[in-house]
């Protein structure tokens, strides 16, 4: 979270909207820990890291759908199979569980 | 609100644990916890106001081992099983901000620059102590968050009462005025990790003179990682550095990690 302190002020200082991002659980191997955070303002622009780099564009997608949306958060996993919510994967073969939600507290 | 208030605790680096309602009644709903209740009151709700305390207490729990983790409970706080039938659940993100981790480095000579690098990229608060005003300058090492001219025990009387399982305390200096009372001092402290650095010879001696003071006990002798490091091959002060730094990670989470205190023949072939 510290790492994201400093763009999230910021956006915020210019008045942008920003979902935060957060590892919540790993199933198996993952690059990161719960706690880990990105952050992405309403121009898409991307601070923080929840993996390391397998599933941060799928982030960003998934956390402009619910800036734009009336979601105050929801789980998102990604795993290694094609059949999960997304295409993307950890190649190291874990599942992540992340809560994205907007940044309005 | 609360993600300013979020913010300015994790800068000051005291502990703070922020709970968020991740799936359940109030998705999204926050609460953020101190230990310093008097100070610092709770801020926000899940939701419900018998949860929020069933929850912060949890927290708190969660808080004082440094964990993070998922907590379900039922919408007013329910825990035990019956109760929780025929709820709905809500599931609680429990998120701990513990201060860094600190560092204290006894001997300000060239593996001291080196280490505090490295440690300052694992995130440790580094602080750097020798008694000699001339080599212990911020100048010299300006990567540390402090550089105090002084003798270990004060260092230790002082920030001794903190440290715990997730600190460090390496001994640098091959100065026996130094070295023994900073072990003396480490050794009365919980930290989790004492490294003095020496050759085995080194080693051998400063055992005699530890004994001279009193400092005999196996299980005292046993916490210190002497010589320091693992048994890498590392020559340069910075290889020295990632030896100890991982010499730490490796104690910290109990692997069996090839420790020079832990081997025998030559540190350098």
């Amino acid at each position: 979270m510290r790492e994201v302190l400093d763009d999230i002020d910021r956006w915020r200082a210019q008045n942008k909207r920003i979902a935060l991002a957060r590892v919540i659980d790993i199933d198996g191997s993952g690059p990161r820990d719960p706690g880990a955070a990105m952050a992405v303002n309403e121009d898409g622009e991307v601070c923080g890291s929840v993996s390391g780099g397998c599933v941060e564009g799928a982030v960003v997608t998934e956390a402009l759908e619910i800036l734009n949306s009336s979601s105050s958060g929801r789980i998102v996993k990604f795993g290694y199979s094609d059949d999960e919510a997304f295409a993307v994967g950890l190649t190291c073969g874990g599942v992540v569980h992340l809560f994205i939600q907007p940044l309005n507290w | 609100m609360i993600y300013a208030a979020l913010a300015d605790r994790i800068r000051g680096n005291k502990p703070t644990v922020l709970l968020t309602v991740i799936d359940g009644p109030n998705t999204g709903s926050t609460l953020l916890v101190s230990p310093d209740q008097r100070r610092f009151p709770t801020l926000g709700t899940l939701g419900d106001e018998e949860l929020d305390r069933v929850a912060a207490r949890d927290a708190l729990g969660e808080l004082e081992a440094g964990r993070t983790s998922v907590r379900s409970y039922g919408p007013s706080g329910q825990v035990t099983p019956e109760d929780l039938v025929d709820t709905p659940t809500v599931r609680v993100f429990v998120e701990s901000f513990s201060p860094p981790p600190q560092m204290i480095i006894f001997g300000a000579v060239d593996f001291t620059a080196a280490l505090a690098r490295v440690a300052k990229v694992l995130g440790y608060y580094v602080t750097v102590c020798d008694a000699r005003e001339m080599f212990a300058t911020k100048r010299r090492f300006p990567m540390a968050d402090e550089v105090v001219v002084t003798w270990p025990m004060p260092v230790l009387a002082e920030r001794g009462p903190d440290l715990g399982a997730r600190d460090a305390v390496c001994i640098l200096t091959h100065d026996p005025k130094f070295d023994v009372p900073a072990i003396q001092g480490a050794l009365a402290t919980s930290v989790g990790y004492i490294g003095v650095m020496g050759s085995r010879k080194t080693h051998a001696k400063r055992l005699e003179r530890l004994a001279e003071v009193g400092i005999t006990k196996p299980t005292d002798l046993a916490r210190l990682m002497s010589p320091i490091g693992l048994d890498i091959g590392s020559r340069t002060p910075e290889e020295t550095a990632i030896s100890i730094c991982a010499e730490i990670i490796g104690k910290r989470v109990g692997r069996d990690v090839p420790s020079l205190a832990n081997t025998c023949g030559p540190i350098h072939r």
